[in-house]
């Protein structure tokens, strides 16, 4: 069993290493960061799907998430934007809270029969008073060097700091949709979490004061040196002729690649140590128990719903975590990039392709997924240019098949899906 | 005077428009639940599929054009409605004969169906973007409008004006009469019997001896049906985005909770709920207000409970509400799983 898993990572690393010798070694290097943070996210959604059977089809919202934390922990702080609008910012965050806070108590003190009114006006009034306080203050904010800032910035400290801090936000909206939707039926999660992803790339893309929305913040700090001071470092010059590379720019880059795989490997180093304890332990024996059999566990005084409600929240702060990684390494936050198909659904295959409930599967399949989606491009270009070899160079079917190679690679996924679903519905790697 | 004018306004801006979102909304909710009531689980390809079908219309619709057929007033897509249905149909029953059936043999648990349905999702999308293009296409012809706000400007001497657009009625015409097919085969047929008897009561259905492959495929034929029209109508009612049929699942999906799973009449009373909602919480009401409140009065500001880009917001917003007051939806509908 292990032998086999081994051999299965040997034939992974031997395909990034044919692309390193065919293509580059920057772009093999490229793949395996995004294989990484494929993998840490594949963790999260086998948490949920392997060990408890929830079924999440919000990722997305929970990766945007960890986006966002990335923009907020790094970024230096708008000193003028926050004299403009911080104050009504703050003010209306904090009638937000005494709002929710006067609502849970109303509900206790009055009557039953006045319980839904009562509710429902102090929600009236305190969104009035809300937006009284909240739209001013983002008008001013946005007007503060629309070209440059214009939103509050973040909080000046070092990036990668933000990866835990994407985990905690990530497990806050967690915890928010999960005490709402789980305990019913299943897809009501399903769809319930659809809706809280679209909603949170919503919030992303049109507060600006917040992210800057379509105009994107771009010039994240990084927790490694920047390529540009690479080549005018003495160290970094004498090891590259050391090594007798040629290009002095493409090897910077490629080290700069080689540092973020170092720091992603640690990540999900730890990561997956956790989730392998957790799925030895009585903790994981307890959870697969209530997959199996949700009532024989219940009946055993589990409290299923409970138990639910903390893998669920585990498993999407695992993908914060992988979402603030991935605004790290891209150095931006472009919300306009976010699509389920990418960022919920390919995940999804990650899990069912490398074997739910087992690990090392998941991580397996966020490699192999992620090293098709990124070939499959230069591949379907390959296949649509053979099959219209004997067609005119300006045939209007040729330039329309070629023009649509690109979305081979959804073809593609979704015969992979369903192919491992049907002939191997336990995955690559089954689980144990 | 000025009543009017606010109703007109009002009309214009919410009535009507909100009034051909809702029964494309309906249509869309329909098919799901179908599925939702037959096979028993979420189907999320459904989305793609009414992409699939739309997108077999335009061609349709441009070979028709190609050729120099027209029927304007009507646009052409009407006439081309038939074959991208056919096709839509096919696909369907290729897809349930070749990844579906296999689950339903083996009695799967409703949620593999639902992550096999994420797997036809994706073929759907890449074959869909392979053929006609990830871009926008717009393939409505004939007239633009029944009536402009100006012309009803002149006829009724008012300030503002009801803007009736084609598509619009082209849209509640063909859901009425879709509707009323559809009730009327439930209702009234053997084989619509034999769907609503499966649906309530599987085991029950069977022992009175209806065959269940025919049910199904029934229940996919009717899906198609409704998701290419659906899709053509929004795609003539709006544009055809390809990328816009993963994001119309939510309102859809929350229209099925909210009539009831495996509930007609629901899904459609869900699909008006949820347009309705959607368009009031995210209109501007100031110059509505101003109508209303005393002369040369305005509000201060735009009095939008929403800003357009949370429509979403309101689809989950129902769907939570649901979810916490009555699970079962308007119309007690089944709980599976």
């Amino acid at each position: 069993m292990t032998r086999k898993v081994a051999v299965y990572y040997a034939i992974m690393a031997a395909l990034l290493v044919v692309v390193g010798f065919y293509q580059s070694w920057n772009v093999a290097f490229g793949i395996l960061n995004l294989c990484l943070i494929s993998a840490i996210m594949a963790l999260g959604v086998n948490m949920q799907w392997g060990y408890a059977g929830l079924f999440n089809v919000g990722i997305m919202g929970f990766t945007a998430l960890g986006g966002l934390t990335a923009v907020l922990v790094s970024m230096p702080p708008v000193s003028e934007a926050w004299k403009a609008g911080g104050g009504g910012i703050a003010l209306s965050f904090l009638i937000l809270i005494g709002t929710v806070i006067a609502a849970l108590v109303a509900r206790r003190r009055v009557p039953a029969y006045l319980k839904l009114p009562v509710t429902i006006a102090i929600i009236i009034v305190g969104f009035i008073l809300i937006r009284v306080f909240y739209l001013p203050a983002v008008d001013r904010i946005e007007e503060v060097n629309p070209a440059h800032t214009g939103y509050l910035g973040g909080m000046n400290l070092p990036i990668v700091i933000s990866w835990a801090a994407g985990g905690l936000v990530a497990a806050g909206a967690a915890w928010f949709i999960g005490k709402i939707a789980l305990g019913l039926r299943a897809d009501y999660l399903a769809i319930a979490t659809l809706g809280i992803s679209e909603i949170i790339i919503a919030i992303i893309k049109y507060e600006e004061w917040l992210t800057r929305g379509v105009k994107n913040v771009t010039g994240l700090p990084r927790p490694v040196p920047y390529e540009v001071e690479l080549v005018e470092t003495e160290w970094f010059v004498s090891l590259a002729n050391w090594f007798g590379a040629a290009d002095l720019a493409d090897t910077a880059s490629l080290f700069v690649k080689v540092c973020y795989a170092a720091l992603f490997v640690v990540v999900l180093g730890i990561i997956m140590w956790f989730a392998e304890r957790a799925l030895k332990s009585p903790w994981g024996r307890m959870m697969r128990a209530i997959r199996d059999n949700r009532d024989a566990a219940s009946a055993m005084g589990k409290d299923v719903t409970w138990r639910h409600l903390q893998v669920f929240i585990l498993g999407c702060a695992t993908c914060g975590i992988a979402g603030a990684m991935m605004t790290t390494l891209d150095g931006q936050l472009t919300p306009t990039s976010y699509i389920p198909l990418r960022y919920t659904f390919l995940i999804w295959v990650m899990v069912i392709l490398g074997g739910s409930g087992n690990n090392w599967g998941a991580v397996l399949g966020g490699f192999v997924i992620w090293f098709l989606w990124i070939e499959a491009a230069p591949f379907g270009q390959w296949f649509m240019q053979t099959i219209t070899l004997p067609m005119d160079e300006d045939n209007w079917l040729k330039q329309h098949l070629i023009n649509g190679a690109a979305y081979t690679r959804f073809l593609l996924m979704g015969t992979i899906l369903l192919a491992v679903m049907r002939f191997a519905p336990r995955g690559v790697i089954p689980e144990r | 005077m000025e009543i009017a004018n606010a109703l007109a306004l009002f009309a214009n801006f919410v009535l009507v428009p909100g009034t051909a979102y809702g029964a494309q909304l309906a249509l869309g909710a329909l098919g799901v639940t179908l599925i939702f009531g037959i096979l028993r689980f979420a189907n999320f390809s459904h989305g793609e599929l009414m992409s699939f079908g739309t997108m077999a219309v335009i061609l349709a619709t441009w070979f028709l054009q190609g050729q120099g057929v027209d029927i304007s007033p009507l646009p052409t897509a009407l006439l081309a409605l038939p074959a991208g249905i056919l096709v839509a149909i096919a696909m369907s029953l290729a897809t349930d004969r070749f990844v579906f059936r296999f689950y339903r043999q083996k009695r799967s648990n409703p949620i593999v169906f639902a992550i096999a349905s994420v797997g036809v999702m994706f073929v759907y999308a890449g074959l869909v973007r392979i053929v006609i293009g990830p871009d926008d296409q717009s393939f409505a012809d004939g007239a633009r409008f029944i009536i402009t706000a100006w012309e009803f400007e002149e006829m009724t001497g008012l300030d503002e004006g009801i803007a009736i657009k084609q598509s619009q009625v082209v849209t509640l015409v063909v859901a009425v009469a879709v509707m009323t097919a559809l009730f009327w085969f439930l209702q009234k047929t053997r084989s619509g019997k034999a769907m609503r008897a499966y649906s309530d009561n599987e085991d029950l259905s069977l022992l009175s001896g209806i065959n269940p492959d025919r049910v199904v495929m029934i229940a996919w034929i009717i899906a198609a049906a409704l998701a290419t029209i659906a899709g053509t109508l929004y795609g003539l009612d709006k544009t055809y985005k390809p990328f816009i049929f993963l994001q119309i699942l939510l309102p859809i999906f929350a229209a099925t909770i909210l009539g009831g799973i495996g509930q007609p009449i629901g899904a459609i009373l869900g699909g008006f709920v949820v347009a309705y909602s959607e368009v009031m919480v995210t209109y501007a009401y100031k110059k509505f207000l101003a109508y209303l409140g005393p002369a040369d009065w305005a509000p201060d500001s735009l009095i939008q409970l929403l800003s357009t880009d949370y429509k979403f917001a309101v689809s989950f917003l129902i769907l939570v509400a649901v979810l916490l007051i009555r699970p079962t939806g308007i119309i007690r509908g089944k709980v599976i799983g």
